[in-house]
């Protein structure tokens, strides 16, 4: 047990030390300003030129989404093709099949959009050739649009007005060059050490005790999963993600993977403090979201340490908790932990199998999706939180009888609509999407389709439910993880969750960054003691209650009637 | 203060005037037109659903399946009552903003005016029948019939009508006090005015206007948070309409009530029915601290104002200077110099020359003034004023520099110790005025200015809501530094002229601060119109009222400070009872969601934490819980929320602890005892 607590603590710690500099990094070289990695600098400027990119143009908020979109557009419609004849391309050792259209359709958009929803499952449905050029190639890149967009926001409130909110493209190619890739090769090397394959060969065989030929999937997984947690994608190499023993195969293995998922998250928030010179304002969002993070993990890591009632009721025993699901390598503590990290931060790899965890860690899992904003993805984190703090704004503003401004600018109409709509989308998208499939599943269970909708589910019921609300909250989330008693690969759940994907991912980085964009050209209102200060711990509160309040009441009733529904009743 | 206290005597100050009441009740009953209720998102919403739960009463009564008619019918009452309360909070805020109106514009309906025809002629019309352009004569004892502009003579004229101040007032062609009101009545001399107004589109029209409904529009601020209402009410509108599928998934069946039910609890109809009424309350405000504004939107810049641009004279000092003390010359008896100084002032009708002569009288008999003696008005080439007897005295009093000069060149010296007393004088904040008698020095007055007091715990105030306060003054910088000091201002004007105003907004704006000023003179109007808040003095010119965006009735500087306080009261209810009405929704969810799913799920009862009797009971409490908070809140609506000048996280801090975790608990204390009341019928 202590043992099991040093080991958490020891990640959160080695997570704040390596987090903390990596920030103010970040912060300096976006600026800029010079840094030890400005020998990448001949890299960048030839990547530009061949591109025919000029990076030292400003753009207005409007040019800069407009190169963000067009570029995700252009690997949307590359990628579907590369996934739908990857059987005809070469570096297919097992012989793997190309995919349907509906399958690539969901699998490319979910990497695109940072997702790696992944219906397929890594070992049969894709080739060495596409987790390298779709696969891994759109970790990157996925990673790096959220990074840059994020940057974008952060250079609209640097200077007092401005039109320009930097270049994409700048801050595209330096997020790949001088943080992506770095790290990602450190990262994949201590993997590579500690036993995760990194090979080209086929499957390979064994002879258990036991007389079976078991064939074993290999190949250059760990690159790839350096970068699915370095750029909180998630998606694994092997269809079981990092709870298979060849992607994580030792407890070292598993910090390394949980550290390496929270420390660009983490950074960003104090590289935004230290970008726009109000460093306490950067640790006050930092604050609210550590105190989020914990108040999700408290009372999952408790409910899998109070192990099952249901097993208990047989007179079982669990001294080490709810072990269904779970490795035994590494525990339920840092097993928890993990499913906190992995919900809030938008990563979507798991170390267990959430469908497994307890009734009320799904309820904990489920809002760290759906707030999305405790550190959350790479960049796109922050973007989450600041529609909620243009919210809080807006009402504290009023309750301290001011119009509302938030560092300088004035929070107006257009302002407030584009929040309110951005606020908008996640319900619309969970709650209608689930409520579709919740429709179809007990209307048209029987329908004539290729996968019977009443086939759907493996434990219907409550579990059920929470298993199609998990769906779409994780696609909305752009999160990727699943509760994997889903039977998702068809053509409604690739489709629906899809569009889902799509909307919720690009829509809330349009929404921030628009904002931004608009704020940075009013005029810039001097503070008085009459303005409401957005770096106190007040407002940090206020922020932090506008987050809790907002979601509950969004997802209240559909959180009662699947996780705890099943929880009251398993009392 | 007395001032105001006083104009809240004459006004009623109760929220719930019977009369009122009565309009507010049927103007409730015709706000239920949908075209006037769509104008608010949020409780047209509850229209709609009102409208399905009677079709579903109907149906019910006929068919089987959703439920118990007779409960249907309830629901839809409280539904039906929920949207009425909304409009007769915003019925009653209206209803008492005109009555407001009224009661200061029946001082001037139909008042015979004499017109002065082009030939010269006069004859008598009604006032209502006076046009803008028009000229009418007022003699003593006349009321005045519509708001005017002297164009000949000057008169006194008791405004007690519309200020409530009783002293009468000087108003006189030319200068910046040229402004008469109808209403009001001249107590002496005659004038001539020219009508500057067309019928009905006095400030007071245009005001009441702005309280009715049709004209007026939504302030930016109302804008924005309506969309964000909008946006919560369609959050709730997916969360029911998704439940009837999760429900259906769930086997269990949800009445249409049910469904209803929730979702009205939900959005934010608390906030949504007061909204308006908060509004027009701030207006109402406003105009019972005799203040017109012009749009809903100038009250609520006032709550944003940075910076305010007092005058000295009237605002921070009490009129105008008065002098304290005589200080003779060198070897001259203090006798000599009190009496040549009421000589020279006996005459004087400046209120500087009034307060020797009452200085004076506190230290000697009044001289008369001899037969025969010539008065010297004050000029700005002499810089003196004074008196010539016939016994050949020249007295003179006057500025030190052309004293000095008039002493110097008559030969005489001019002795240190005056220099000295008159540095004294100016270095603290005082006025020296030099006597001379036959071109001799004979002392120093000391002129003071009196400070108002309790002003500077007002700057104070300001200082703490954020608000830099600026002193304009034509005194010279010595002076006005010092009396800046005293009174605790941030800033001041020193030797101002208007422009100087004019660019002291402007460099203000350009830092992106919201100025606030007020003036009375032509030369301000341009200033005024500049100003974020301009507010005009009713007794100044026509063009200063136009181009401000208030008009203050009482004409009196201090009410710039009650203004922004108004303006940050608006802001405050808004988001205070915003705060309120979304927290409130915690509890209605623990309400309502076991109720719906505890016959299929009986787990869920464990969500029941307030132990409401039963399903029904717990849906019909919640209801009713959101339909009654909207009336017990109208009576905060219209006071407005209380500002107070604790800085901006410490009045966030309070703010969410009264509302917002009050609007946490609150329900669940509201919904469990009207559930106990409920459950002793069901």
């Amino acid at each position: 047990m202590n043992s099991e607590i040093s080991g958490v603590v020891a990640s959160f710690l080695i997570t704040l030390l390596i987090a903390v500099p990596l920030g103010k990094y970040l912060a300096k070289m976006f600026a800029g300003e010079r840094v030890w990695t400005d020998f990448m600098k001949p890299v960048e400027n030839g990547l530009f030129k061949i591109a025919g990119i000029r990076a030292n143009e400003p753009m207005d908020w409007k040019q800069f989404l407009k190169a963000m979109l067009t570029i995700n557009l252009l690997w949307l419609v590359y990628g579907f093709f590369v996934l739908i004849y990857q059987d005809k391309l070469p570096l297919n050792p097992d012989g793997n099949p190309g995919m349907t259209p509906d399958l690539a359709f969901n699998t490319i958009i979910s990497f695109v959009v940072n997702c790696d929803l992944q219906h397929y499952s890594g070992e049969s449905g894709v080739t060495y050739l596409t987790q390298h050029i779709i696969m891994m190639f759109l970790m990157f890149t996925s990673a790096a649009t959220g990074i840059a967009a994020a940057v974008g926001l952060f250079k609209a409130f640097r200077d007092k007005t401005v039109d320009n909110i930097g270049n994409f493209w700048e801050f595209f190619v330096k997020a790949l060059t001088r943080l992506l890739l770095p790290l990602s090769i450190v990262v994949a090397v201590i993997l590579a050490f500690n036993g995760t394959p990194s090979s080209y060969a086929g499957k390979d065989q064994f002879i258990s005790l036991q007389g079976d030929t078991v064939n074993v999937s290999r190949g250059p997984a760990a690159e790839m999963i350096a970068i699915k947690h370095l750029g909180t994608n998630g998606g694994g190499w092997f269809g079981a993600n990092s709870a298979h023993p060849l992607e994580n195969p030792t407890y070292v293995t598993n910090m390394t993977e949980i550290i390496s998922q929270m420390i660009i998250p983490m950074a960003m928030i104090i590289a935004f403090g230290y970008f726009i010179r109000r460093k306490k304002l950067g640790w006050v969002i930092f604050g609210v979201m550590t105190i989020g993070m914990f108040m999700l993990m408290i009372p999952t890591i408790s409910s899998e340490l109070g192990g099952n009632p249901n097993i208990a009721k047989m007179g079982v025993t669990q001294a080490t908790g709810a072990m269904e699901g779970k490795e035994v390598r590494i525990g339920p503590m840092a097993t928890g932990y993990w499913s906190t990290l992995t919900t809030i931060v938008s990563t979507g790899s798991v170390n267990s199998m959430h469908d497994s965890a307890m009734p009320l860690t799904g309820v904990w899992q489920l809002l760290g999706m759906m707030i999305n904003g405790f550190f959350g993805g790479c960049g796109v984190g922050i973007l989450n939180y600041f529609i909620y703090l243009i919210i809080a704004v807006f009402i504290s503003g009023l309750m301290v009888g001011r119009t509302p401004e938030f560092l300088g600018h004035k929070v107006e109409a257009r302002e407030v609509k584009i929040a309110a709509l951005v606020t908008l989308i996640s319900p619309l998208l969970i709650m209608a999407g689930t409520a579709i499939a919740a429709f179809v599943f007990s209307t048209y269970g029987n329908a004539d389709w290729a996968v019977k909708p009443s086939n759907w589910l493996n434990n219907p019921g409550f579990h059920g439910f929470s298993e199609m609300l998990y769906e779409f909250t994780s696609a909305n989330a752009n999160n990727g993880s699943g509760f994997e008693g889903l039977g998702d690969n068809n053509v409604f759940w690739n489709v629906s969750t899809g569009f889902v994907l799509i909307l919720g991912r690009f829509l809330p980085i349009i929404g921030p960054v628009a904002i931004a964009g608009m704020l940075a050209k009013k005029k810039y209102i001097p503070e008085s003691a009459g303005t409401l200060r957005t770096d106190t711990v007040t407002f940090g509160m206020m922020t932090l209650a506008v987050i809790l309040v907002l979601n509950a009441l969004s997802y209240f009733p559909a959180l009662a009637l699947g996780p705890l529904a099943e929880y009251f009743s398993m009392r | 203060m007395k001032r105001s206290s006083q104009i809240m005597k004459n006004q009623s100050n109760k929220l719930f005037e019977p009369a009122l009441v009565k309009t507010a009740l049927r103007e409730s009953f015709i706000k239920l037109n949908p075209r006037i209720m769509l104008r608010n998102p949020v409780m047209f919403t509850v229209e709609v659903g009102t409208a399905i739960m009677l079709y579903v009463t109907v149906y019910s009564f006929m068919y089987s399946g959703q439920g118990n008619w007779g409960y249907n019918f309830i629901i839809f009452l409280i539904l039906l009552l929920t949207v009425l309360f909304a409009n007769f909070a915003e019925a009653i805020a209206e209803a008492r903003g005109k009555a407001q109106a009224d009661s200061l514009r029946k001082t001037r309906e139909d008042t015979p005016a004499k017109v002065v025809l082009d030939n010269g002629t006069v004859v008598t019309k009604s006032s209502n029948e006076l046009k803008k352009g028009d000229v009418f004569v007022c003699e003593p004892g006349d009321t005045i019939p519509t708001d005017g502009e002297i164009t000949e003579g000057l008169a006194t004229i008791d405004e007690s009508a519309i200020t409530g101040e009783s002293a009468p007032v000087i108003r006189e062609a030319g200068g910046d006090k040229s402004s008469v009101t109808g209403g009001t009545k001249v107590l002496s001399d005659r004038i001539k005015v020219v009508v500057t107004t067309q019928p009905g589109e006095s400030f007071l029209d245009k005001m009441i206007a702005l309280v009715e409904g049709a004209s007026r529009q939504k302030t930016p601020n109302e804008i924005a948070l309506t969309i964000l209402l909008a946006s919560f009410t369609l959050i709730f509108i997916i969360v029911c309409v998704t439940l009837k599928p999760f429900a259906g998934y769930a086997n269990t069946p949800i009445t249409i009530a049910a469904l209803i039910s929730l979702f009205v609890c939900l959005i934010p109809t608390t906030i949504g029915g007061l909204l308006s009424a908060i509004g027009i309350a701030g207006m109402d405000r406003a105009l019972r601290a005799n203040v017109i504004t012009k749009s809903g939107k100038a009250v609520e810049t006032a709550g944003d104002i940075d910076t305010l641009l007092l005058d000295k004279t009237g605002t921070i000092t009490i009129g105008n200077r008065k002098a304290t003390q005589f200080w003779p010359a060198p070897g001259v008896s203090p006798d000599d110099l009190v009496k040549t100084a009421v000589l020279s002032s006996l005459a004087d009708e400046t209120p500087e020359g009034k307060s020797i002569v009452e200085l004076a009288a506190t230290h000697v008999k009044l001289p008369a003034v001899p037969e025969g003696s010539a008065f010297i008005k004050f000029t700005a080439e002499t810089r003196s004023s004074g008196i010539d007897t016939p016994d050949g005295l020249r007295i003179r009093k006057g500025a030190y520099d052309a004293m000095r000069k008039l002493a110097l060149n008559a030969g005489h010296i001019m002795q240190n110790a005056v220099k000295e007393r008159v540095e004294a004088i100016s270095s603290n904040g005082g006025t020296p005025l030099v006597v001379t008698q036959n071109e001799e020095i004979m002392g120093v007055i000391e002129l003071q200015d009196i400070i108002k007091p309790g002003i500077a715990e007002r700057f104070e105030r300001l200082r703490k809501m954020g608000v830099k306060t600026v002193m304009v003054t034509g005194d010279n910088p010595l002076t006005a530094k010092f009396i800046a000091e005293k009174a605790g201002v941030d800033d001041f004007i020193a030797e101002a002229k208007p422009e100087d105003k004019m660019n002291y907004i402007k460099h203000e704006q350009a830092s992106g601060k919201l100025v606030a000023m007020m003036g009375d003179g032509t030369n301000d109007a341009p200033a005024l119109a500049q100003a974020d808040v301009g507010v005009a003095m009713n007794s100044g010119t026509q063009a200063a009222k136009e181009a401000g965006n208030m008009v203050d009735l009482d004409n009196d500087p201090t009410k710039l400070i009650e203004i922004v306080e108004i303006g940050k009261q608006l802001l405050i209810t808004r988001g205070t009872l915003t705060t309120f009405s979304i927290a409130n929704d915690v509890a209605k969810y623990f309400a309502i969601v076991p109720a719906l799913f505890i016959a299929s799920i009986p787990a869920l009862q464990s969500l029941n934490i307030m132990g409401l009797h039963s399903p029904e009971s717990a849906i019909l409490s919640a209801v009713i819980f959101n339909a009654i908070i909207i009336p017990v809140l109208i009576p905060l609506a219209l006071k407005g929320v209380e500002y107070k000048p604790i800085g901006a996280s410490a009045l966030l801090r309070r703010n969410l602890l009264i509302y917002g975790l009050g609007g946490v608990i609150a329900p669940f204390i509201g919904i469990k005892l009207i559930d106990v009341v409920i459950a002793l019928f069901l």
